[in-house]
């Protein structure tokens, strides 16, 4: 009996937790506007449509073969015309995915606003 | 244990859990080969880079080796749940509609890889719309596993409750990890990344629940000694593992600008795991004693490797639990050494303990037969992975090393390769080895000449 009452305890608390997670855990903290989420959103579609992912980390989700990508906006050694650069024509091991400048800027806008959020990651930086 | 059918009695289902353990099998063998394709497109970039990129053979790995996983838990709790309640499963077609389910669902997945469509999600990246049909998919084993045992849990062992939260938990956290298709969760980075994590970090606490369980079952039957599966330290193990599949999750969110209460309370939970490894070095002394005095079955081998490696993770998950060596370590190379070492090293020889054991069962001779060969694949899997898990460690630190000196990728890159040279060569000998284990059980499960 004692085993049920902790587990149904367990479970309780984990669904109380995983509502506060889903809300007041994870407020947006950068705000943008309709036109620019816009942007944000279409570039997130391709992230996942061509599977990024599988190389590309951020926030640490995801493959490790091609560089961490959550603050590369901000890098003073990368930045936004680095990485336009590698999406028009891909790399060494990062593919060309022929994209059109509109694709191009719409990746750009999600990785920035990534970037604007990143706020914890880039802290203790030693700069 | 005495109203437990005899083990050797054969039981209609089995036919169907044989057949769900050789499509684990293949999972496994499949995904073995894209993990080394894989890894050698680490040390030679244009190796298929237009034909089969890193973009598809990296998910096709991780989806078929995270399949053999689950599908092998699922044929060998098959096995066991008729046995356990002493009557014949609840729905039999229920367990062809379950495995005609799972081959689609894994076909179409594997197809939609090489053909490049992608859901794009971490672990889940194919098309979303599949994910709905591998939720489908665990129904019929749901339905089979509780109506067949209709579990008392005021007595029910350990091994009863680790598989009914591992289902419950995979049901939980898949949905979960689908809340990014409203806007709600996706248009806030901040918090899909976080759901993400939450979702996959307890999906895998789901499959451990559900091979672990094997695995104390297995301890209770080749050592007829109920204490792994009934004694109060066993039960308190279980919620202590419960506890930290609901809550250890944040530790992966160390860096994600989440709410810090999230990752304080990920960081205490995730320090409980302490007492798991003291635990496991004060048994160390018994545990090499009984492994050496039962060292000539081969399940109780795999069972005594599974050990070493659990120790060994645990060392390292705490290691990079604690936030400010995670700050380093995270976006390495020691993730993945974390992540393939637990699930090679712990989840895959746990199975095969089980599916040994399996074979020993229905056919005792066909065992014996393939006895030598499985012997030759665990020496070399283990040796091998040793090499391999060390190779990531290796690389893992020069990326933190030059994230110090901050240098460019590529420069890391440069600095990783013998690294990742020893990573492939070593994985090719996994492969070897665990291609020797598969064969063997293969040969054992279908060769007729065999019984
Ligand atoms: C097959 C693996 C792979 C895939 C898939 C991939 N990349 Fe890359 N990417 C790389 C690698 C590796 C580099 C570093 C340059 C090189 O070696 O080619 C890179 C570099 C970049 C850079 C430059 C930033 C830096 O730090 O170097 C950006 C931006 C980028 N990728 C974005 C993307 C986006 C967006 C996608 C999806 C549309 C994508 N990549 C898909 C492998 C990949
Ligand atoms: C039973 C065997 C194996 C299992 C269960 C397994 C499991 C996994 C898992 C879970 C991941 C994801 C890691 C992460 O995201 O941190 C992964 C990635 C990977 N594995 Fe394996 N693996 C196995 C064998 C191998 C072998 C033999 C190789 C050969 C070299 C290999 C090569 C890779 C590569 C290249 C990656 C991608 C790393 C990256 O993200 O860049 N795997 N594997």
């Amino acid at each position: 009996m004692l085993r049920i009452v902790l587990f149904l305890l367990l479970f309780s608390t984990y669904v109380i937790y995983s509502a506060v997670v889903y809300s007041k855990g994870t407020e947006n903290a950068v705000s943008v506007d309709r036109i620019e989420a816009g942007k944000i959103n279409h570039g997130k579609k391709l992230y996942q449509q061509y599977n990024c992912t599988a190389c590309h980390q951020i926030y640490g989700l995801g493959g490790y073969l091609g560089p961490e990508l959550t603050t590369a906006q901000s890098d003073p050694n990368r930045g936004e015309n680095f990485m336009k650069a590698l999406l028009k024509g891909g790399g060494p091991r990062m593919p060309n995915f022929h994209f059109t400048d509109d694709e191009i800027n719409a990746v750009i806008s999600y990785l920035k606003y990534v970037d604007a959020t990143a706020v914890t990651y880039k802290k203790p930086t030693p700069k | 244990m005495t109203t437990e059918k005899k083990l050797t009695d054969s039981c209609t289902s089995d036919k169907a859990a044989k057949a769900f353990l050789v499509l684990a099998l293949s999972y496994l063998l499949f995904g073995l080969i894209l993990g080394v394709i894989g890894g050698f497109q680490y040390i030679l970039p244009p190796f298929l880079k237009d034909r089969l990129s890193f973009q598809q053979t990296r998910p096709l790995h991780v989806y078929l080796v995270i399949a053999w996983i689950f599908t092998g838990a699922q044929a060998v709790i098959y096995y066991y749940i008729p046995r356990i309640a002493n009557r014949p499963l609840y729905w039999q077609q229920g367990i062809w509609l379950h495995f005609m389910l799972q081959l689609a669902v894994s076909l179409f997945i594997i197809t939609s890889f090489f053909l490049g469509y992608f859901g794009g999600r971490e672990y889940l990246e194919f098309p979303p719309v599949l994910g709905l049909f591998i939720f489908l998919s665990w129904i019929p084993f749901a339905i089979n596993f509780f109506a067949t045992l209709k579990p008392n849990y005021k007595t029910a062992p350990v091994y009863i409750w680790s598989w009914s939260t591992g289902i419950l938990f995979f049901f939980i956290t898949l949905s979960e990890s689908y809340l990014w298709l409203f806007d709600f969760f996706r248009t806030n980075v901040v918090r899909d990344t976080t759901i993400q994590w939450k979702a996959l970090g307890s999906m895998v606490g789901s499959w451990n629940m559900l091979v672990y369980g094997t695995g104390i079952y297995l301890m209770e039957k080749t050592s007829g000694n109920a204490n792994p599966a009934r004694s109060p330290v066993a039960y308190f193990f279980y919620f202590l593992g419960l506890t930290n599949l609901m809550f250890n999750w944040g530790h992966h969110t160390y860096i994600v600008p989440a709410a810090p209460w999230v990752k304080t309370v990920a960081y205490v939970i995730s320090m409980t795991e302490l007492l798991i490894l003291a635990h496991l070095i004060i048994q160390w002394r018994k545990m090499m004693t009984d492994a050496q005095k039962y060292y000539h079955r081969l399940p109780y081998r795999l069972l005594s490797f599974a050990d070493f490696w659990i120790i060994l993770n645990l060392i390292l998950a705490i290691t990079i639990s604690v936030p400010a060596w995670n700050y380093y370590t995270h976006g390495t190379h020691i993730t993945v050494a974390h992540a393939m070492g637990a699930t090679i090293g712990i989840n895959t020889l746990l199975l095969f303990a089980s599916v040994f054991y399996f074979i020993q069962q229905v056919r005792p001779n066909a065992a014996e037969r393939r006895k030598k060969m499985a012997g030759i694949g665990i020496l070399i899997t283990n040796i091998a992975l040793l090499v391999f898990w060390l190779s990531l460690l290796g690389s893992g630190f020069v990326k933190i090393s030059g994230k110090l000196n901050n240098e460019a990728f590529y420069l890391i890159m440069k600095k990783s390769e013998p690294w990742f040279k020893v990573f492939t060569y070593s994985g090719v000998f996994v492969l070897l080895g665990i291609s020797l284990l598969i064969f063997a059980s293969l040969k054992a499960l279908l060769r007729k000449k065999d019984l």
